[in-house]
């Protein structure tokens, strides 16, 4: 089991408290298809997804990168369970939507980098590390159900 | 993955901004690889302080960088340009090359704290294809 210091609980409920999901969810997911393109293979039907500019105004990825950090809420909200919070999610990344789960750890890192932009030098080291521990947590959970 | 001309040109135009705060973001960025990667510390056993910001840590950030800016220089032959830099690392330090792409990682987010404006998503693929690049070129001698 994940043991979370009082002190990792308080930067990483600090940073989703600060984050705006309409907006920063939408930029993170922007941010993965621009930086590692071949993750547009999961999005076909998400219509136009031919340049930066048209990505970032497609209503379906804004609307799918919104989803994308509720669902992130959850493991904030269940942080000592994430694996058993994540299970069905997990299943359903493997066998109905077939996302390689090295992604996973694609789009955390775009995440990370706007988190980092928005928060600028109040994103020490320190928030940083329990930052990213939460995410590989999350990333490993989303990658266990897959055979 | 190979730069085009446009991903060199968009590289060189942000290291123009970016060079300016060259010592900052080497100390931050090797400050945060040792403290959010601990893995990474193993290869500086013989510093003394290796706390946030250290004088080391300081003074290899500056070192970093400037392999950065050497290799932007370099940027139309990476491999043939930093042959000595690839024997160091292979036959000297050898460093695992796994670290580099944290390393790498650790760059990004200090470049996205301090331009928030300017590292777009299309200035980031261009750099990070640029320092995958230039992994590739600092592993050429490993074996």
């Amino acid at each position: 089991m994940v043991v979370w210091t009082d002190q990792e609980r308080a930067a990483i409920s600090g940073i989703m408290g600060g984050l705006v999901y309409e907006d920063d969810g939408p930029k993170a997911l922007c941010r993965c298809l621009i930086v590692y393109p071949w993750t547009q293979r999961y999005f076909g039907a998400f219509g136009n997804l031919y340049n930066a500019e048209a990505i970032k105004n497609n209503p379906q990825i804004a609307a799918h990168g919104t989803k994308i950090l509720h669902g992130l809420d959850r493991a904030l909200k269940n942080m000592d369970s994430i694996k058993e919070t994540y299970a069905e999610l997990s299943i359903l990344h493997s066998e109905k939507l077939h996302v390689d789960p090295d992604n996973f750890k694609l789009l955390a890192d775009c995440l990370t980098i706007v988190i980092a932009a928005k928060m600028g030098s109040s994103f020490n080291p320190d928030i940083q590390a329990s930052w990213q521990k939460f995410l590989s947590v999350v990333v490993s959970a989303l990658g266990r159900q897959y055979h | 993955m190979s730069l085009t001309e446009k991903d060199k040109a968009t590289v060189k135009t942000f290291w123009d901004l970016a060079s300016k705060r060259r010592d900052l973001i080497g100390s931050e960025a090797l400050s945060r690889m040792i403290y959010v990667y601990p893995q990474t510390k193993t290869y500086f056993s013989h510093w003394k302080d290796l706390s946030l910001g250290s004088a080391p840590i300081k003074k290899h950030g500056k070192v970093i960088m400037a392999g950065v800016g050497e290799a932007i220089g370099q940027i139309d032959n990476l491999t043939g340009g930093l042959v000595g830099l690839s024997e160091l690392h292979a036959f000297t330090l050898r460093v695992d090359p796994s670290n580099f792409k944290v390393l790498g990682h650790c760059i990004l987010v200090v470049m996205a704290m301090l331009f928030p404006t300017e590292f777009t998503p299309e200035v980031h693929v261009c750099v990070d294809k640029f320092l995958a690049a230039l992994t590739l070129a600092i592993s050429d001698k490993y074996r």
